[in-house]
């Protein structure tokens, strides 16, 4: 429904965009996730047009968006600041689209009404926009946007402006509105998390490019590179090389730890001598003073580092000296039952192992 | 806050207020009543005699400003140049606020400096630069009457006229319709401009809808501060109007200097403040516009 052809981008010699590509589907719930600075607002700005990209296409239904102007795009964005026109009511507000739009009185009455309901504030239409709370201002926000049944709405970070407590409550309305309303969502966040728990597929980006385009599970499975692995979740990741390819199973030395077996990936071919990466999972480990590691398991000793209380789980950072450089790893234990939380403490020998296939394998 | 510290902090300007507009207002009112002096100034409003007060005050003062309608249409004819004038200043000054609250931030302080630049010279010496400019002799009559040759008309004389005073007025105040209108213009937030024109809004319909309502206070407290002068002055008027630009601050100005006649002087001040209180507290009813950037 919506495909980005190639679009770059360049502010001097600052390439913001280089050759972005991605198709969103209809009725999708789509995420632009990225560090600060990769692009994400820029390539939003292009569809909504109020940036033109300098090559590449944007086209809605087969068809290019580049010549019209933002005013003709039927595509609303749900701007960071909500950008409510504080010299009119809610109602208004709502109802400016449909009014630029030339519907008819009742009619307007009607939805502004609707869309209200929908968000769960019907009784707010005459307030000023400067009487709601940032959670209300934000909702009337989506409700403007929404109101005139958009072929796309673009959401530019539209929570980072509320306390973790109602983001968290405003995510569930946002996936439960959107199921609701059935309108495809361009979401941009830097936020994993809200990534993760909102979107039906997710584009990672970096530095202007597009790293992998999964849906959540399996970005956080099978991450296509370092970058993807790092950002997305909490991850060790083990500098390393190639010793020897044998279909299912790759042998891989890494600094400090020596050789090991882990699962190939079937994604990206490997040959020997080539330098990878192992992506590890904290909670794929098994963490304990002594563990018995079953057939396929990896198994190191060692004591622990450092540890960080985070209320639902303890995270453990192991120190690993096999072969005397010393390497940190990450594992985790839940704090499940009163005094597990103190289980193991700073200095401690401990041991660690993880399934041969707990591991995945980037560049 | 506690009350008292709250009262402390408005003690100033409450005795600002009194000290240099209630008093001289109320005294002011005294004289509007009292009886012109021998030789100027004001006569005693009260004797004392045997021990008894007697008042020495009238209502002929008030009663000679509905005498004939000279002073009413004075007055009316004042209001009018400075409506004007306030009109004429903010179609001026709108799209030079916009442009340059809509230039780049480097640029706004150096185009802003130049409209506060005249400033810099004397308020006599730029009235006097005028009148070098529409003296007949001046470039601007010769070349207009050469066009009014041509089309056989009479030759105009544009000193001493009301043109002549609206245009200098309108030179001399810009800048006090500039500067708030700018104020306001530049803090308006440029997302709801894009706002707008994603949800369907065409250039045309951007600016009336958006970027107009948000500038009427600043609209208004730019016209309160052209007006108001604009309404009272006279040095204007007296340089450039001649007999037929005078102006109602011409005739108060007489009143206290050449006729000396302070009571009625002090009549036609007081129905000035009266008509300017009331436009100003009109103006700030409309200014309060709700949700309006403060
Ligand atoms: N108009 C512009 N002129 C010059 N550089 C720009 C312009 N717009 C964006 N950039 C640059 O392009 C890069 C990408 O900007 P963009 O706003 O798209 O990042 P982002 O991914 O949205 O970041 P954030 O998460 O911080 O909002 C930034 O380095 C920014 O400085
Ligand atoms: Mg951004």
């Amino acid at each position: 429904m919506l495909e980005i052809v190639n679009v770059s981008r360049r502010f001097g010699d600052f390439q913001a965009l280089n050759e972005v590509s991605l198709q969103v589907q209809a009725g999708e719930f789509f995420t632009l996730l990225g560090p600060s600075g990769c692009g994400k607002t820029t390539l939003l700005r292009s569809i909504a047009g109020f940036d033109t990209p300098d090559s590449g296409d944007i086209l809605l239904d087969g068809k290019s968006l580049l010549a019209l102007p933002p005013e003709k795009r039927p595509v609303h964005t749900v701007f960071q600041s909500y950008a409510l026109f504080p010299h009119m009511t809610v109602a208004d507000n709502i109802a400016f689209p449909l009014r630029m739009s030339g519907v008819g009185k009742a009619e307007i009455e009607r939805r502004v009404a609707d869309v209200l309901e929908d968000v769960r504030l019907p009784d707010k239409a005459k307030h000023f926009p400067e009487e709601l709370s940032g959670g209300q201002r934000q909702r009337i926000a989506i409700a403007r946007a929404l109101v005139n049944r958009p072929r796309l709405l673009l959401l530019d970070e539209p929570l980072s402006a509320l306390d973790a407590k109602l983001r968290e409550q405003m995510q569930i309305e946002l996936i439960n509105l959107q199921k609701e309303v059935g309108i495809t969502f361009v979401y941009v966040t830097h936020d994993q998390g809200e990534a993760l728990a909102l979107s039906h597929r997710i584009a990672v980006m970096n530095k202007g490019e597009v790293s992998q385009i999964d849906e959540p599970s399996l970005l956080y499975s099978s991450p296509k590179n370092r970058f993807v692995a790092d950002f997305i979740g909490q991850c060790n990741l083990l500098d390393g090389k190639v010793v020897s390819c044998d279909g299912a199973t790759t042998r891989i030395t890494i600094d400090g730890l020596g050789e090991l077996a882990v699962q190939s990936n079937p994604n990206i071919p490997f040959n020997v001598g080539d330098d990878c990466a192992l992506t590890l999972r904290p909670e794929k480990i098994r963490l304990a003073k002594s563990v018995a590691p079953e057939s396929d398991e990896v198994h190191f000793p060692g004591t622990v580092h450092d540890m960080l209380y985070l209320g639902d789980v303890t995270v453990y950072i192991i120190e690993v000296k096999r072969d005397g450089h010393p390497v940190l790893i990450e594992a985790l234990l839940a704090n499940s039952a009163p005094g597990r939380a103190r289980l193991l403490d700073t200095g401690d020998a401990v041991e660690i192992c993880w399934p041969r296939d707990a591991g995945h394998l980037v560049r | 806050m506690k009350n008292g510290a709250k009262a402390l902090l408005t003690l100033p300007p409450a005795v600002y207020l009194f000290l240099f507009f209630a008093v001289p207002g109320l005294l002011m009112l005294l004289a509007s009543f009292r009886f012109p002096g021998d030789y100027g100034g004001l006569a005693p409003w009260y004797y004392v005699e045997d021990g008894a007060i007697t008042f020495d005050l009238t209502l002929e003062n008030w009663a000679r400003l509905f005498e004939t309608t000279l002073y009413l249409q004075l007055l009316l004819k004042s209001l009018l140049f400075a409506v004007l004038t306030t009109a004429i200043c903010a179609l001026l000054a709108y799209p030079l606020a916009l442009t340059i609250a809509a230039s780049p931030k480097k640029h706004r302080d150096l185009l802003i400096l130049m409209v506060i630049l005249p400033f810099w010279s004397n308020f006599l010496v730029r009235i006097y630069a005028w009148m070098i400019i529409f003296s007949p002799q001046g470039a601007l009559t010769e070349g207009l009457n050469h066009i009014t040759g041509l089309l056989g008309l009479e030759p105009v004389n544009l000193m001493f006229s009301s043109v002549a005073v609206i245009t200098c007025l309108v030179y001399v105040h810009l800048p006090f319709m500039v500067l708030p209108l700018y104020a306001n213009l530049e803090k308006h937030d440029p997302a709801l401009l894009d706002a707008a024109q994603d949800l369907g809004a065409t250039r045309a319909q951007r600016f009336w809808k958006v970027t107009w309502p948000l500038s009427l206070p600043g609209l208004y407290a730019g016209a309160v501060l052209v007006f108001i002068p604009t309404l009272g002055i006279f040095a204007i008027p007296d340089l450039l109007g001649g007999t037929n630009g005078i102006m109602i601050g011409n005739v108060i100005k007489q009143q206290f200097v050449e006729s000396r006649d302070w009571p009625f002087g002090s009549v036609l001040s007081l129905v000035l403040t009266g008509i300017t209180l009331v436009l100003v507290v009109l103006a700030g009813r409309l200014g309060r516009t709700p949700g309006a950037l403060t």
